[in-house]
């Protein structure tokens, strides 16, 4: 007898556990289909309201298609071969017009008070100004004057199929967006050439980045980790290809990381002052023309027709220096081209020497370099 | 005189249609027009939909298989374009044309010279636009909802075409709804007052003032993009002092209507249907006038619930979330409505009450995931995203289109004299039911774990889903193929229609010949 009881006890234990891990799994599953609780405190408010509007729905729903199903199962012509004749009920009318009236309101309440919150514009402890580019973002950090571009790092080999896909399939940018936990930080965002999205979900923020209009959203991190995000407006081809990746930090992580942001940016200046070769800023130039240039100009530099001009055989890259430097500084009016006058002067002389050097229009060309001084004298003269 | 106007009508009454494509060509037959609007929109529909096919191969995994970006992006903009401007609104406009003088006892519509003119320009747009795929730099690549400086400075050089296609749809539109208002005032049978008036011409007519008030719009939209693209104007350029969100705001002016535009009318045969295969008198006639009016005043005031993410005061943000709920309440009205038809009545499930119950689950389910996207903090979550995807899709395949489907095998024995094969109507309608739905159920969960839409490649926790997704596509798109059989196989031949057809049908296009006369209601009906 008592061993029966151990049986059925064993059972029960060992059902409970397989139940327990099945649920835990499923509720995992079922996470992972739904809306992000994600890291802040507005965040999870968002997704209660979100679940609490869910709800509500679900509730409607079975009660309006369960009187649907209903009717569809018990009022067919076989039980039921003649209809009623009733056709219409003032009372009933305004009745099922001021209940839905009064659910709304007990919605839109909450919902308006997260959205007060969500409009707190104060300035935050750590202002970070982003800037959408076609298809790219960049960061300044107004306080500490820190400034940076995140590019995906996902190989173009990967996104074709070629190799296997990392874990991080196009989540992934070359430099992620610092900042302290337990800070509120402030987003200034904007666009330089058409209107992006910035979404990162774990903060449950949302802005479009718009040319001409700064739009503001904070957060308050409370968790140390990696949030990933993505451009949310379609603003031309590589679209899907402009991820977000923030990092959140201890205080002291972050102190650190903005000294060592400030260092480089100096040793970066004095590169200016060197005389560089042909050599040496070809080579520093691929890598800025892959991240830059490359989603127009594509990799052989034909460009596509119609659409983005050819640099190899380019009359202005082969002979036309100043020009050269003139478009890469301000952009062509009307057209998709954009002042790149971000880049620093080392960055800019590597990039337009890269393409006056390749694609044999040296060769045909003149053949001269830009030095980073050429790009500091224009700024001179255009003072 | 009365002897020569005597003589006039009798010469009317023997003339029939010319011969050959003459009477294609040249037609003023309300019913000649309405069926080239349905097979002109049945084209665009497989046309659309052969793009959305691929680009739902795109997504059938991640990393980029089939096309490039620059062609997806061109897919998904045409796609868009094609199904509303191509699709789903000349279908309801061929709809109106059958059926409008046909359900008012008028003999045909008021204008029927600006009849024909309003259709033949259509298939002109549609050249226009779809040539402009093997034009240098391709189609246009910036979606339907073409957001300046996207679609102005940065767009390709195609779009110039876009705009003039577009012009013409919108002249168009304009055209056939002035004949719908100017057909339903003023030549409706002696007797049926505006509020005895079948509910599917009450819908066609605020759907055709919606559409005057709002087509200008949109061409003022496209004039001020033509104006920045060659004439130095700077309306969207901030560079120039322009301002892109006043882009949104009138193209969303524009676009909210529209979205109404798309579903009224299927409020109007739904009702019809959900009636007839009742065997009951629709419960709630006048509520569901007011609700439908209502619904077309609200569709005025919540326009930037598309533009939560702009940027807007909080003010603005509060007054269009509140706004937007409130439309809810009229369209539940109607659900309610709908139900409380089939409630006690004496219900058989022919294709068309298959395809009208499932409209009715299906569009609410569209209907709350709106709610849903109405509430501002949570739209910040699914705004852009998989989940709107999902929304709008769900109010417009088993919602709009649903409704057309619907209306086809419900009204074709009155156009053909044929039933269409009700066995192959059946399959037709469980194919395309379980299709769509395992097209876009799973979107709203792709969307809610975070997937962008209008993206041609997505990270890996999306891929299981998406496969689904492509799959139901597939499903869905290859019955729709199926449909196009059933539809010419009932034009062909088929059992012989009733002048009825349907037992519980009412409404003064049952009282005629099956298949109609060329002619109808020379002699206008008396409706008591």
């Amino acid at each position: 007898m008592t061993n029966v009881r151990n049986l059925i006890c064993t059972f029960k234990t060992q059902f409970i556990v397989i139940a327990f891990a099945l649920s835990s799994q499923l509720s995992a599953e079922w996470d992972a289909l739904n809306m992000t609780k994600g890291a802040t405190e507005i965040s999870r408010e968002v997704y209660d309201l979100h679940m609490l509007i869910f709800w509500i729905c679900v509730a409607i729903g079975v009660l309006v298609f369960g009187v649907m199903f209903y009717s569809m199962y018990a009022y067919t012509k076989k039980k039921n071969p003649v209809a009623a004749t009733f056709h219409e009920s003032t009372k009933v009318e305004i009745a099922w017009t001021i209940i839905p009236f009064l659910i709304l309101i007990a919605m839109a309440v909450p919902a308006s008070k997260t959205l007060q919150t969500m409009y707190n514009d104060e300035a935050g402890d750590i202002n970070i100004q982003v800037v959408g580019y076609q298809w790219k973002w960049q960061y300044r950090y107004l306080e500490d004057d820190v400034n940076f571009f995140a590019n995906l790092t996902t190989d173009l080999d990967e996104i074709y199929n070629k190799v296997p896909k990392g874990e991080n399939y196009l989540q992934e940018v070359d430099e992620m967006v610092v900042i302290p936990v337990g800070k509120k930080v402030r987003f200034l965002i904007t666009a330089n050439d058409v209107i992006h999205s910035w979404w990162v979900p774990a903060f449950a923020i949302k802005q479009d980045a718009i040319p001409g209009f700064i739009n503001t959203a904070w957060t308050i991190v409370e968790e140390p980790g990696l949030y990933r995000g993505k451009c949310t407006e379609l603003c031309g081809k590589n679209h899907g290809f402009m991820p977000i990746v923030v990092k959140a930090v201890e205080q002291d992580e972050y102190d650190s990381w903005i000294a060592e942001k400030q260092a480089a940016a100096i040793a970066m200046a004095e590169l200016t002052e060197k005389d560089w070769t042909a050599e040496e800023l070809v080579a520093r130039g691929e890598a800025l023309y892959t991240t830059n240039c490359v989603a127009c100009h594509q990799v052989n530099g034909q460009g596509i027709t119609g659409i983005f001009p050819a640099l190899a055989g380019s009359g202005i890259v082969m002979n036309d220096k100043a020009r050269n430097i003139e478009i890469l500084m301000e952009g062509v009016q009307g057209a998709a081209m954009n002042s790149f006058s971000y880049l620093s002067e080392v960055e800019m002389a590597s990039v337009i020497t890269y393409t006056r050097q390749s694609w044999g229009n040296a060769q045909n060309g003149d053949g001269e370099i830009v030095a980073p001084k050429d790009i500091v004298e224009y700024k001179k003269n255009k003072i | 005189m009365s002897a020569v106007i005597e003589n006039h009508h009798n010469e009317h009454d023997h003339h029939g249609p010319a011969k050959g494509l003459k009477r294609w060509f040249y037609t003023t037959n309300h019913k000649d027009i309405g069926t080239l609007y349905l097979w002109f929109s049945f084209a665009m529909f497989l046309i659309g939909g052969a793009m959305a096919m691929i680009i739902r191969a795109e997504l059938f995994q991640p990393g980029m298989q089939i096309v490039e970006p620059e062609f997806y992006n061109q897919m998904i903009t045409l796609h868009g374009l094609i199904m509303i401007f191509g699709g789903v609104m000349p279908a309801f406009v061929g709809l109106a044309n059958w059926l409008v003088p046909m359900m008012i006892g008028a003999p045909d519509m008021a204008l029927p010279r600006m009849n024909n003119l309003s259709f033949w320009i259509l298939p002109f747009a549609f050249f226009v636009l779809l040539s402009s795929l093997f034009m240098e730099g391709g189609a246009p690549n910036f979606g339907w909802t073409f957001y300046a400086p996207l679609s102005t400075t940065y767009a390709p050089p195609s779009t110039t075409f876009f705009i003039f296609s577009v012009h013409i749809m919108g002249a168009s539109s304009i055209m056939g709804s002035i004949n719908v208002i100017v057909t339903i005032m003023n030549m409706r049978a002696p007797g049926m007052g505006l509020m005895k008036m079948p509910l599917f011409v009450w819908s066609w007519l605020i759907t055709a003032y919606l559409l005057i008030a709002v087509m200008p719009v949109l061409a003022g939209a496209v004039t001020m993009m033509l104006m920045d693209i060659h004439f130095g104007t700077s309306f969207f350029n901030a560079a120039g002092g322009g301002d892109p969100v006043l882009f949104q705001h009138i193209f969303w002016f524009f676009g909210h209507p529209e979205v109404y535009i798309m579903i009224l009318p299927a409020f109007g045969i739904v009702s019809h249907i959900i009636e007839t295969f009742s065997r009951k008198q629709l419960f709630g006639y006048s509520s569901m006038v007011w609700a439908m009016l209502s619904i077309a005043i609200l569709s005025f005031v919540v326009w930037a619930h598309h533009m939560f993410t702009v940027g807007m005061p909080l003010a603005a943000e509060l007054f269009f979330m509140w706004s937007t709920m409130l439309i809810a309440v009229p369209t539940g009205v109607k659900v309610f409505n709908w139900i409380a038809t089939m409630f006690k009545g004496s219900i058989t499930f022919e294709t068309p009450m298959l395809f009208a119950c499932a409209f009715v689950v299906l569009f609410t389910l569209g209907g709350f995931s709106g709610l849903m996207l109405a509430i501002t903090p949570a739209d910040f979550q699914y705004h852009d995203t998989y989940f709107v995807v999902a929304h709008f899709h769900y109010v417009l395949v088993p919602g709009a289109i649903f409704s057309i489907m619907a209306a086809v095998y419900y009204w074709i024995p009155k156009w053909t004299g044929n039933m269409y094969d009700e066995r192959l109507g059946r399959l037709h309608f469980w194919l395309s039911f379980i299709g769509v739905n395992v097209t876009f159920f799973p979107q709203h969960f792709i969307g809610l774990a975070g997937m962008p839409r209008r993206v041609p490649d997505y990270a890996l926790q999306f891929a299981d889903w998406n496969m689904v997704s492509t799959a139901g596509a597939f499903l869905f798109g290859f019955s729709q193929v199926f449909f196009l059989f059933i539809v010419i196989k009932t034009v062909m031949g088929g059992k012989q229609a009733t002048d009825q057809v349907w037992e519980g049908a009412r409404g003064l296009e049952w009282t005629v010949d099956s298949p109609a006369p060329y002619h109808t209601f020379s002699i206008p009906p008396k409706v008591s």
